[in-house]
């Protein structure tokens, strides 16, 4: 499927470029990249652009990252841009956002978002609030990245997902992206983006590889934020969703069509902000939705979207909506129990069903 | 304004040789090797220096003058000292072990560090109560023009915080916080920087902005929260923010601005700038994780950073005896292998001298300082609180008059034929009239009106922010007298 390009609203002059070169041929070999080698390039390509950019955090640097993500920085732009840091999230994410004030442009990494919570308040209470606190003085272009969600085995405090704790804060700009040339033109937008941007990248994903286009690899490719994308049209229900529940959207789509079904998969790109428009839009074509997430089901963002679509399409829903997100406890370790906590294929294929009354 | 002190370099050679031998680092074996030297010291009437130095400072004939050359060639002579530690024996080489971090001797006698000294740091202070040099004293000569600045800025916010108390106890405003019997700490720092340097305030540092230039006005305008207040009156009052005057915007979470200078600082040197970073925090801010954070940090980056504590003995109801066991604050910046000092806080000369001598080590030599000002919350914490519930009305009282720090001034500033008792009465009563004027020209100041509820979440309004603007515009109109009048639409 082709990537549709869109150019990001820009946000000073020197950026005004043509974000394709029309001269260029193209070779019919569509490539294909990693997550984790998009995040690396689009790293790479803004801290060559911007002198102002720089990535700190816990193993950013000689060890290449926790997950490889910032693999060659170090040994390309020195140690100056490239921070290796000591254990103290608080810290490193307080300082990042001092240097944000100052007028740089730090790429802070969590070693997971649920480390994030050491520094919460630095990303709300400073990072979030601080331009409108001060009247537009205090300006903070920072990105805070890093892995959220689940992995596979690792527990209570390594799995939670914080879509919903961040995208309920104004101020914040937060992303999810999905495939590779989303964590490219969305890691590239949020950079290059004036307001802080929490950008939730997920572990499991960093490994998984997708075909992206020429112009996906242009180094002016960036995809605007808080715009949805629909990764897969249909007519008979909607499923939305982000992040790693995008692929599982995806394989439930493929099983349903089997069955006549056919789904409307809708990747959000963005939870803040969100894009109401194609999500309601959507919904007033199929009638009906599946929201899913693997954030647990109170607050979150499957709710929001509930309460959007009601708000604006309550006539067009021809079944209630459906929510799935993980299972309301802290995440078990044990495989099995870590299975039923978290929302798989099958959950999604039966809520399909269910708005399309053809199960129980 | 010639600064006093200069390294003579004969003095520097005579303590590296002496250091050399091996005389440092006596504070980690037995109290009494360090406690009996202040005894016995020949050099009692002098300031004692941070007591690892005083055991060969004994030896050598000092001048007080030569104490911060000690200071200055510390710092260069230490990383020499790493394969030497306390010890006579001449061939202490076999009994060091290489360990992460390190050569370290090892001994078999088993030592634990006291948890505090005999003798606590003491305080660097240049005038005595009653405003008179310390006879021998070093400090960085103060020109007329100068002083007299410090002192009518002393004044004006002392009467600032007056009047302004007063204005929220009518009701005027909702809420205000005084820096009284702090007015040194802010008025002199500020002295002692310059317009590049950025300063990260906690909240009790409005004299800086004062000195900066920040009018009386501008002050009354935010703490109104009006039209023309810099924070389109978006935070409570005295949560002031310039950037014009290089003045970072208060916010309340505490200590959080420490880790955040350290980034800014960061950033200068990432810059080649050659200006520091100066913030504040009080002693209570010291117990926040922040602060580690913060210190740490500036000292792993080799940031240009003056971290500044006001210890006035006071968070809130929490006295310092409540907050940490240590001998304050000063002694925590060793360990963060930080250069520190410890400060009287009424004194504004030895105040601007620390300052300046900070930040030329923070500039030059690329590193984070640390100073400890000693002081007392003459005021209650905030017009939310009532000290007299908490402490006595004698200490508050003696504190106010026997230890004021604007009085104190005062006379040195009277001293020197730069002050007058009449200048004292126009200046006064000048500013409170330009108080009372500011502060009626703020209150019939309109609100912000309805567009700057919406602006400044992001740099440019997302379209739910833009619906959600014309969705209350529309209820407005629709719906006129639900809504207060004097917002303009």
């Amino acid at each position: 499927m082709l990537a549709i390009i869109r150019q990001t609203v820009s946000n000073g002059a020197s950026r005004n470029r043509p974000a394709f070169y029309a001269s260029r041929s193209y070779s019919a070999a569509v490539k294909e990249m990693t997550v984790r080698e998009a995040l690396n390039s689009a790293l790479d390509e803004e801290m060559s652009a911007d002198p102002k950019v720089f990535l700190i955090g816990e193993e950013v640097g000689e060890y290449q990252g926790a997950y490889k993500i910032s693999k060659g920085l170090l040994e390309k732009y020195g140690l100056e841009r490239v921070r290796d840091t000591p254990i103290t999230e608080a810290g490193f994410a307080g300082i990042g956002v001092g240097a944000a004030y100052y007028g740089l442009r730090p790429v802070v990494e969590f070693m997971t978002f649920n480390f994030s919570m050491q520094a919460i308040d630095h990303i709300i209470n400073s990072a979030a609030k601080s331009n409108y606190m001060s009247a537009g003085q205090l300006s903070v272009p920072i990105v805070f990245r890093g892995p959220n969600g689940a992995a596979a085995g690792v527990g209570a405090q390594h799995s939670q997902c914080y879509a919903s704790w961040y995208g309920s804060c104004p101020g914040l700009k937060v992303l999810v992206p999905y495939s590779s040339e989303d964590a490219r033109g969305l890691l590239k937008a949020a950079i290059r983006d004036p307001d802080p941007v929490v950008f939730l990248e997920n572990e499991l994903l960093y490994g998984e590889s997708f075909p992206v286009s020429e112009e996906a690899l242009d180094s002016e490719f960036c995809l605007p934020i808080g715009k949805a994308k629909i990764e897969r049209e249909g007519k008979d229900v909607t499923i939305i969703a982000f992040s790693k529940m995008v692929g599982y959207a995806l394989k439930a789509a493929d099983m349903l069509a089997k069955e006549a079904i056919s789904v409307e998969v809708i990747n959000l790109r963005s939870i803040r902000p969100l894009d109401r428009a194609t999500i309601n839009a959507s919904v007033r074509k199929t009638n009906r939705l599946v929201t899913v997430e693997e954030g647990f089901p109170q607050n979150g963002v499957g709710a929001e979207i509930c309460a959007s679509v009601v708000e604006e399409s309550f006539g067009f829903l021809d079944a209630p909506v459906e929510r799935i997100a993980a299972a309301d406890v802290p995440m078990p370790y044990a495989a099995n129990l870590e299975r039923m906590a978290v929302p798989q294929v099958e959950d999604m294929v039966r809520a399909a069903k269910r708005t399309c009354y053809r199960s129980v | 304004m010639a600064i006093l002190w200069r390294r003579s370099r004969n003095i520097a050679n005579r303590i590296r040789k002496c250091m050399n031998k091996g005389f440092m680092g006596c504070a980690v074996v037995n109290q009494s090797c360090w406690s009996s030297t202040f005894q016995s010291s020949s050099l009692s009437n002098l300031r004692p220096v941070p007591y690892q130095n005083s055991r060969y400072l004994r030896s050598l004939p000092w001048s007080r003058a030569a104490l911060f050359s000690v200071l200055r060639s510390k710092s260069t002579v230490a990383e020499k000292q790493l394969d030497s530690f306390f010890s006579s024996d001449s061939d202490d080489d076999h009994r060091s072990l290489d360990f992460p971090g390190g050569k370290v001797t090892y001994t078999s006698e088993m030592n634990f560090i006291t948890e505090s000294s005999r003798m606590r740091v003491p305080c660097y202070r240049v005038l005595d109560d009653n405003g008179e040099l310390i006879m021998g004293g070093d400090f960085q000569q103060v020109g007329k023009d100068v002083a007299v600045k410090m002192y009518s800025d002393m004044v004006t916010l002392q009467i600032m915080d007056n009047i302004f108390y007063e204005a929220q106890r009518q009701g005027r405003i909702s809420f205000y916080l005084t820096s009284t019997g702090e007015e040194a700490i802010s008025i002199a720092s500020a002295a002692a920087l310059t317009e590049q340097d950025i300063i990260l305030p906690q909240y009790r540092e409005p004299g800086v902005l004062l000195w900066r230039g920040f009018t009386l006005q501008e002050f009354a305008n935010q703490c109104f929260g009006n039209n023309a207040d810099y924070g389109k009156g978006r935070q409570m009052p005295i949560h002031y923010g310039s950037k014009k005057h290089n003045f970072i915007t208060i916010s309340s979470p505490i200590a959080t601005q420490l880790p955040q200078a350290a980034g800014i600082a960061y950033s200068l040197k990432m810059d080649n700038k050659k200006a520091c970073v100066v913030s504040y925090i009080g002693d209570g801010g010291t117990s926040e994780g922040d602060f580690h954070a913060g210190l740490n940090f500036a000292a792993v980056m080799e940031a240009p950073v003056i971290f500044f504590c006001r210890n006035n003995g006071w968070a809130i109801s929490t006295n310092i005896s409540e907050q940490f066991r240590s001998d304050g604050i000063v002694v925590k910046g060793r360990a963060y292998g930080i250069r520190s000092i410890r400060v009287d806080g009424n004194d504004a000369l030895a105040i601007y001298s620390a300052v300046s001598a900070a930040r030329e080590m923070a500039i030059n030599e690329q590193r984070a300082i640390l100073i400890e000002a000693l002081t007392y919350r003459v005021g209650h914490h905030s017009t939310s609180d009532d000290s007299t519930k908490y402490r006595e009305l004698d200490e508050i009282d003696y504190w106010k008059m026997a230890r004021n720090p604007v009085n104190r001034f005062r006379k040195w500033v009277q001293n020197n034929g730069w002050w007058s008792e009449q200048q004292e009465t126009e200046v006064r009563n000048s500013i409170r009239k330009q108080l009372l004027q500011a502060i009626q020209v703020a209150e019939k100041t309109e609100k912000p009106p309805l567009t700057e509820l919406f602006s400044d979440v992001y740099d440019h309004p997302t379209s739910n922010l833009q619906e959600q603007e014309k969705q209350l515009r529309e209820t407005i109109s629709r719906h006129p007298k639900d809504y207060p009048s004097d917002v303009s639409v």
